[in-house]
């Protein structure tokens, strides 16, 4: 008998027939443009509806984009160019453009201070946001920042800055060596001893007025996106630390200093920040002591400052509320106190769970500084509706303002996110 | 041989104030109280000084002195003697209008956005992400301002509707929309219309405690009755019937364009109309992906589940899904109505009058009294802020998982 059934049947296959080609809708291009954008008719009305709009939009937008003036030297010189076509007028950009930076009164010459600055900015940041990139020696330079950066946007004396970084160099001295005794007398020594070099200080800075002196820039003269990014920078690196302070008191047992924190925690959430710069507008002079004369800019850094932090408090107190009780128990078992448990245990994982929550509140709050345009700031915002549209080189031109805002801010903000995307990622410690 | 047996004698030394966890936390309390007070207290007598030194006084007298301003868009009667307090409560229902519309909008925009940023479509995916992205990292200022200034540009004026070949015509004769605002036909009440609303009320309560006695009927008995077409018909006959009984007391007054704008019927400014679709908008990027991450906590075993019981895709959506990521979506949700009717303050930048407006422009401006009128507009934002976290809170009760 042989195996093949070459005697009971007719034929029988004894070698594989090479493998056939998928069918054409099945495979390549084909397959993707059916399975993605024509799987049902509900979803191939919906494809062709948004093919629909987006030929729309971008046959509207590109002759528009592609006619563009880029050299003229007011709105109708540039209709007189296009003769009735479309064509944008982007000469406003060319020719405003530092007006729509720095504000209209920051002095021409000086630009390269605060683009500097902001240039720095990244060095400073950078030990911050890459700590796992970054040497830690750029730390230094990153405390330094804020002084360097003072000096560089206002000017003035660079002995300021350093009778202020002096002040609390010698403050946390002080209070390293008393804080062995007791933590009441480092602090108190600790403010004490700042508080004495300031006063010495501006003695000292006031007869060096001269020393590597920049030219002075009033805070009146910041405008334009340098606002906004003075005013988001400054308010949330300052609400940060407030707002654990916050978090931590409403936490805590102690009902006074709950209540304290419920009640300026609620009421902050429960005003729209445009009635907090009212107050820093036209009612905190009020209740600061008569003859001072605070600087508009100062104000309403405070009271962004207080906003964001109210916020940034609730978030972290989420990010304490879903720490495990064990973690605090565990803690105090170790036998740390307060400070050292808070420091060491609760707080890193509290703030790791709230980082998309306080990245959340930092762009909040950075497209925010943009509403102090509303108290007659002349912030990025402001520039474009007031000395811009009001004159009469530029009166009419909206798009090409209004784009260059959004083009702005959307590169910020969105790289703020997706950095937060990213380090979540980074510090997700779970082992899967 | 001796021990000591005594615990040494508890005598109070004033180091334990700080150094005994009995006490400390008291000492603490205490100096936050002294802090606080001595803060109030300065900050209270610069206050006093100050205002002596301008001669002024804290009062609230100026609400009952009349406005003598105008503001042309109102839900309650209005005139330029009208009082400021008066002034200060059209332009609290301005806001209020604002955000209900808003939140209205957003909600039905951000509901459809985050479902479709979830389909299968590859190219809606990524159109609603574009959208959701622009609209979440750009300043809502900024929108607000874009969104006028397209009202303005694109919409036809009302100058375009006359003529023989007019340029632009109203939408089923009755609905203009307009650069200057919105015109909608406006429903006259003659006598016995009440009778008609009445009967209308009336229906809307009988198709509930049908739809109840439905679900019980197949709860208990298992005995399905229909309820779609029921209801639709409690909805419409009743009040319709009562119409033609009462011989039509309820007519429309149309929008009609009489010299260089159009009379009668309901105007909505564009200020209005610009600021609520802005707010909508720009909330509703945000509504989108808590709906989106609301979809995706709901585990995939419970699609599966459902789809093994044989229900179809909308009823999933329907039955399953939603009625579970709704308590992952209802507490963002009502964070951002929160943020909506704060950002509803913006409208000053459109010149829509609310209550930014009014209070804290024009009344703080003519009468001088900043700190009354900024205390007083903090007042009504703070109301509003918990009356909205209040009926929420009470609805995210009801939908919440019931544990036992």
């Amino acid at each position: 008998m042989s195996d093949t059934h070459a005697q009971s049947v007719a034929y029988v296959r004894d070698t594989m027939l090479p493998e056939a080609e998928p069918p054409a809708s099945e495979t390549g291009v084909v397959k993707w443009v059916r399975a993605n954008l024509f799987p049902d008719w509900i979803n191939s009305i919906l494809t062709i509806v948004a093919i629909y709009f987006l030929y729309k939009i971008v046959s509207g937008a590109w002759p528009w984009f592609m006619n563009g003036i880029w050299s003229t030297d007011s709105l109708a010189e540039c209709r007189e160019i296009l003769q009735g076509t479309t064509g944008a007028c982007f000469s406003v950009l060319t020719e405003r453009w530092n007006q729509l930076l720095f504000g209209f009164q920051y002095p021409n010459e000086q630009y390269w201070r605060p683009t500097l600055a902001f240039i720095l900015l990244f060095v400073a940041a950078a030990p911050l946001l890459f700590a796992m990139y970054v040497p830690r020696k750029v730390l230094y330079f990153t405390a330094l920042y804020p002084f360097l950066a003072f000096w560089l946007i206002w000017g003035g004396t660079i002995m300021v800055p350093i009778v202020a970084l002096v002040g609390i160099v010698a403050g946390y001295i002080v209070f390293k060596k008393l804080e062995g005794n007791s933590f009441a007398a480092g602090l108190f020594g600790g403010i004490a001893a700042a508080a004495i070099t300031w006063f010495i200080g501006g003695f000292i800075a006031d007869a060096m007025s001269n020393f590597l002196a920049l030219p002075a820039v009033p805070s009146r003269d910041m405008g334009g996106f340098m606002l906004n990014f003075i005013l988001g920078v400054v308010c949330v690196s300052l609400s940060l630390p407030i707002g654990i302070v916050l978090a931590l008191g409403r936490q805590s047992h102690m009902p006074i200093i709950k209540w304290i924190c419920v009640i300026f925690i609620e009421f902050i959430r429960g005003v729209p920040l445009i009635t907090l710069l009212f107050v820093a507008n036209v009612v905190l002079a009020y209740f600061l002591p008569p003859g001072t004369n605070f600087d508009l800019i100062l104000r309403v850094i405070i009271m962004i400052t207080m906003f964001s932090s109210a916020y940034i408090a609730e978030v972290i107190r989420g990010g304490l509320a879903a720490l495990p009780r064990g973690q605090y128990e565990a803690a105090d078992s170790l036998g740390l106190d307060y400070a050292q448990s808070m420091r060491l245990i609760i707080m890193p994982q509290a703030l790791k769970i709230s980082i998309p929550g306080i990245v959340n509140v930092a762009v909040g709050l950075f497209k925010d500084t943009v509403l102090v345009s509303v108290i007659s700031m002349f912030d990025l915002v402001g520039m474009i509706r007031g000395p811009i549209l009001a004159s009469t080189e530029w009166n009419g031109v909206y798009w090409e303002l209004w784009g260059f805002a959004v083009v702005m801010f959307f590169p910020v903000c969105y790289g703020i996110s997706q950095y937060s995307q990213w380090l979540e990622r980074q510090l997700n410690t779970e082992h899967r | 041989m001796s021990t000591i047996t005594d615990p040494p004698s508890e005598s109070f030394q004033l180091s334990q104030l700080i150094n005994d966890t009995r006490y400390r936390s008291y000492t603490f309390q205490f100096i936050a109280m002294i802090l606080l007070i001595a803060a109030f207290a300065y900050l209270g007598s610069n206050l006093v000084s100050n205002l002596r030194a301008a001669g002024l006084n804290i009062s609230f007298d100026f609400l009952g002195e009349p406005a003598g301003y105008d503001i042309n868009q109102r839900l309650i009667e209005y005139d330029s003697q009208s009082t400021h307090w008066r002034a200060s409560v059209v332009g609290a229902l301005n806001t209020l209008l604002v955000a209900f519309l808003g939140c209205l909008m957003a909600t039905i925009i951000g509901v459809i956005v985050g479902v479709l940023r979830l389909s299968k479509n590859w190219l809606i995916r990524k159109v609603m992400s574009i959208y959701v992205e622009i609209f979440r990292n750009v300043p809502v200022l900024v929108w607000i301002l874009i969104i006028m200034a397209i009202f303005v540009a694109v919409l036809p004026q009302p100058r375009d509707f006359r003529g023989e070949d007019a340029e632009a015509s109203m939408l089923l004769g009755s609905f203009a929309f307009t650069g200057r605002g919105f015109y909608f036909p406006k429903p006259l009440f003659g006598p016995g219309s009440a009778v008609v609303i009445a009967v209308f009320l009336a229906s809307i309560a009988g198709i509930f405690v049908f739809r109840n006695y439905a679900r019980k009927a197949l709860f208990e008995r298992g005995q399905m009755i229909p309820t779609l077409w029921p209801s639709v018909g409690l909805f419409f006959i009743p009040a319709i019937l009562a119409y033609f009984v009462m011989g039509q007391p309820i007519s429309l007054e149309y929008p009609e364009l009489r010299g260089f704008n159009f009379q009668g019927g309901v105007y909505a400014r564009n200020s209005l109309i610009a600021l609520t679709f802005a707010l909508a908008i720009y909330t509703a990027a945000f509504i989108a992906e808590n709906v989106r991450a609301g979809i995706l906590a709901v585990s995939k075993g419970q699609t599966e589940a459902a789809a093994s019981l044989g229900l179809r895709p909308n009823r999933i959506m329907n039955l399953v899904i939603l009625p579970q990521a709704l308590r992952v979506i209802i507490p963002p949700l009502i964070s951002q109505y929160l943020n909506l009717t704060k950002n509803s303050s913006l409208a000053i930048a459109v010149g829509y009058m609310d209550l930014t407006g009014t209070l804290g422009g024009i009344t703080l401006n003519q009468t001088g009294r900043a700190i009354e009128c900024v205390l007083l507009l903090m007042l009504f934002y703070l109301t509003f802020s918990l009356c909205i976290s209040a009926i929420m809170n009470v609805y995210n009760n009801s939908v919440r998982l019931k544990e036992r």
